[in-house]
C-alpha cells in the first residue's frame, strides 16, 4: 500500500510524476505479474484473515467472562462473514476505484470488470490502481486485482472487528449485524481511499500510513470509544468481579495477531522485496519491545509483571509499528515500541478509570492510542531511502514538516470516524436497539443471545 | 463412629493420605471446594481493574472412623496438614449413626 502515496506530497514533484506516468505507459507496456509477489500476497492476505479468525477472536473471548465467551468469538466469526460480502458488494468499490478524494464510485460494484484481464485462467497483466488520473501518479501493483481486492478485504474484516472489545458482554446481536454493515460502508471504506487510493486526499497530502495506523486503529479505536460512551457501562461495573475467565484463550489469540501481522506490515509492500523484509524485522522489534515496556512499567506500578499486561503490551506494539513499518529503520522501531508499550498501559489502566468509561477490552486505550503513538512517531523517524521511489527520489524523511502531516491524518480520521460512528449508533438504536435488557445482560449473552454455552 | 471433616491447602493433599493409611483407615472422599475463613481472600488486577476475590480454594476431606480413632487421625491431619502460616483450614467432628457398605450389606464398623 505504500507506493502509492509517496506521490503528491509537495507540488514540486507534480511535475516529475507527470512525466514518469506517461513514460511507464510507452515503455513497458502492460505492467507485468510477477509470481513470487503473488506468492506472497496470496500467503499475507491467509496470515492477514487468521488475525482476526481465530487470533482477535480468541484475544477478546479469552478476556470477557464464562457467560459471553461464545457470543464474543460468534461476534467476530459473523463480521468476517458480514464484511465479506459488504466488500464484495461495494466497500472495496468504494475504497479502491477513483471517485473523488474522499470516497470512490461504483464502477467496482459487485466486483464488475475485476475478469476484464483475465485470458486462458490468468490475468494477463497487472493490477493498476487508479491510472489515467490528471495529475496522480497510479500504483502498479506485480500482482492480479483479485489478490489485492482479497488482501484489502481482510483489512476491511479485522477494523470492525477490533470495535468488538469496545461493547463486550452487552450488545445486541442483530444490532452488532446493522452497525457493522453501515460502519463498513460508510466509515472503513472511504477513510481507507483517503489514505490508500493514490487519488485520496491523505493520500494527496504526503501522510504516511504503511500498514493502517490510522485506516485500521486509530479508526476503530475512536469508534470503539464512541460505542462505550453510547452503549453505557457493564451492569454492575466497579463493584462486580469481572475478570477474564480464561485468559489462556487471550495468550493464544495474542500469539496468533503476532504471527498474523507479519502478513499485515509486510504484506502491505504489496511485493515480496527488501521494504518488506524491513517491515517484517520493525514489526517484530517494536513488539517485544512494546511487551516489554507494559511488562516494566506495570511491575513497577503494580507491584506484579502480568501476563495480560506482557500480551497487551505486544498488541500495542503491533498497532504502533503498523504505521511506520515499511519507513523507519530497526533503531526507531525499539523506541516506538516501548513509547507504544508504556503510554498503552497508562491509558488502559489509569485513563480509563479517570474518566469512568467501560472500553471493557481497551479498544480506545490500546488501538486509537497506540495508533496515534505509531501515526506522529512515523512522522518523526521515517528514514527517507525507505519510503523513495522513481516518483519522489527523495522519500519522506521524518521531521517537523511530516509530523505535522500526521497530526492532520491523525485528527480527520479522530473528527471522521468519531461523528460519524455516533450518528450510526443512534440509527442502529431506532432500528433495533443497541443493548440487551439488564435480566439479559446478568444472564449472559451466550445463553440469551444465542442459546448455547461453552460447556 | 466419627465422620471427620477437615478444609486444608490444596497442595497438602497428599501428605495428609499418606499419614492417614498407617493408622488403618481404609479410605476416604475429597472435593474441591472454595470458602473463607481469617485468611480472607486475595486481589487479582486485570489491567488497573482491582478485583477481590472473596472465596480461596480449599480441599475437603472427609473421613469416616471408629470412635476410637479419632484423636489419632485429629493428630495425623494437624500435623501433615500445617504449615504454620494463615490458611491452613480448619477439621469438624460429628457422630454417625449407621454405615453400610452397598455392596456387601455389612453394616457399621465392619462397613468402614
Amino acid at each position: 500500500m505504500t507506493r502509492r502515496r509517496l506521490t503528491g506530497a509537495a507540488g514540486a514533484l507534480l511535475p516529475m510524476l507527470l512525466a514518469a506516468v506517461p513514460a511507464l505507459a510507452d515503455d513497458a507496456g502492460p505492467p507485468k505479474l510477477d509470481s513470487g509477489d503473488t506468492a506472497w500476497m496470496l500467503a499475507s492476505t491467509a496470515l492477514v484473515l487468521m488475525m482476526t479468525v481465530p487470533g482477535l477472536a480468541l484475544f477478546y473471548g479469552g478476556m470477557v467472562r464464562k457467560k459471553n465467551i461464545l457470543a464474543t468469538l460468534m461476534q467476530c466469526f459473523v463480521i468476517t462473514c458480514i464484511v465479506t460480502i459488504v466488500w464484495t458488494v461495494a466497500g472495496y468499490s468504494l475504497a479502491f476505484t477513483p471517485g473523488n478524494m474522499y470516497v470512490g464510485d461504483l464502477s467496482r460494484f459487485m466486483l464488475h470488470g475485476i475478469a476484464d484481464h483475465i485470458s486462458k485462467g490468468n490475468d494477463t497483466q497487472a493490477f493498476v490502481l487508479e491510472s489515467g488520473i490528471k495529475d496522480v501518479a497510479p500504483m502498479t501493483t506485480t500482482i492480479p486485482e483479485t489478490v489485492y481486492m482479497m488482501f484489502q478485504m481482510t483489512f476491511a474484516i479485522i477494523t470492525p472487528a477490533l470495535i468488538v472489545g469496545a461493547f463486550a458482554d452487552r450488545m445486541k446481536f442483530s444490532a452488532l449485524c446493522i452497525f457493522m454493515t453501515l460502519w463498513s460502508l460508510l466509515i472503513y471504506s472511504p477513510v481507507a481511499h483517503w489514505m490508500w487510493a493514490p487519488s485520496g486526499w491523505s493520500a494527496q497530502n504526503g501522510q504516511l500510513d504503511f500498514a493502517g495506523g490510522t485506516v485500521v486503529h486509530i479508526n476503530a479505536g475512536i469508534a470503539g470509544l464512541m460505542c462505550a460512551l453510547v452503549l453505557g457501562k457493564r451492569v454492575g461495573y466497579g463493584n462486580e468481579n469481572m475478570a477474564p475467565y480464561n485468559l489462556s484463550y487471550a495468550v493464544i489469540g495474542a500469539s496468533l495477531l503476532w504471527v498474523g501481522w507479519f502478513g499485515f506490515n509486510a504484506g502491505s509492500a504489496v511485493a515480496s522485496n527488501g521494504r518488506a523484509g524491513m517491515a517484517m524485522a520493525v514489526t517484530q522489534i517494536a513488539t517485544a519491545a512494546a511487551a516489554l515496556g507494559w511488562m516494566f512499567a506495570e511491575w513497577i506500578a503494580k507491584g506484579k509483571p502480568s501476563v495480560l499486561g506482557a500480551i497487551s503490551g505486544a498488541v500495542a506494539g503491533l498497532v504502533a509499528i503498523t504505521p511506520a513499518s515499511g519507513f523507519v529503520l530497526p533503531g526507531s522501531s525499539i523506541i516506538i515500541g516501548v513509547a507504544a508499550g508504556v503510554i498503552c498501559f497508562w491509558a488502559a489502566t489509569s485513563v480509563k478509570h479517570m474518566f469512568g468509561y467501560d472500553d471493557s477490552l481497551d479498544v480506545f486505550g490500546v488501538h486509537c492510542i497506540g495508533g496515534i503513538v505509531g501515526a506522529l512517531l512515523t512522522g518523526v523517524f521515517s528514514y527517507g531511502p525507505l519510503s523513495a521511489t522513481d516518483a519522489s527520489p527523495d522519500g519522506s524523511p521524518g521531521g517537523l514538516n511530516q509530523l505535522w502531516i500526521q497530526c492532520q491524518g491523525v485528527v480527520a480520521t479522530l473528527v471522521y470516524s468519531g461523528v460519524g460512528t455516533l450518528i450510526l449508533l443512534m440509527i442502529t438504536k431506532m432500528l433495533v436497539g443497541l443493548r440487551v435488557g439488564e435480566e439479559e445482560e446478568r444472564e449472559g449473552l451466550d445463553l440469551v443471545l444465542h442459546g448455547e454455552q461453552i460447556f | 463412629m466419627k465422620l471427620i471433616i477437615a478444609i486444608i491447602k490444596p497442595f497438602k493433599l497428599d501428605d495428609v493420605r499418606e499419614a492417614l493409611t498407617p493408622l488403618g483407615v481404609q479410605g476416604l472422599t475429597v472435593s474441591e471446594v472454595k470458602g473463607f475463613g481469617r485468611q480472607k481472600g486475595q486481589t487479582e488486577i486485570y489491567r488497573g481493574a482491582e478485583y477481590h476475590v472473596n472465596f480461596l480454594p480449599k480441599v475437603k476431606i472427609e473421613v469416616v472412623v471408629p470412635a476410637d480413632l479419632t484423636d489419632q487421625v485429629i493428630e495425623a491431619i494437624t500435623k501433615s496438614a500445617h504449615t504454620g502460616k494463615i490458611g491452613d483450614g480448619k477439621i469438624f467432628v460429628m457422630d454417625i449413626e449407621r454405615a453400610v457398605r452397598i455392596r456387601t450389606g455389612e453394616v457399621d464398623a465392619a462397613a468402614l
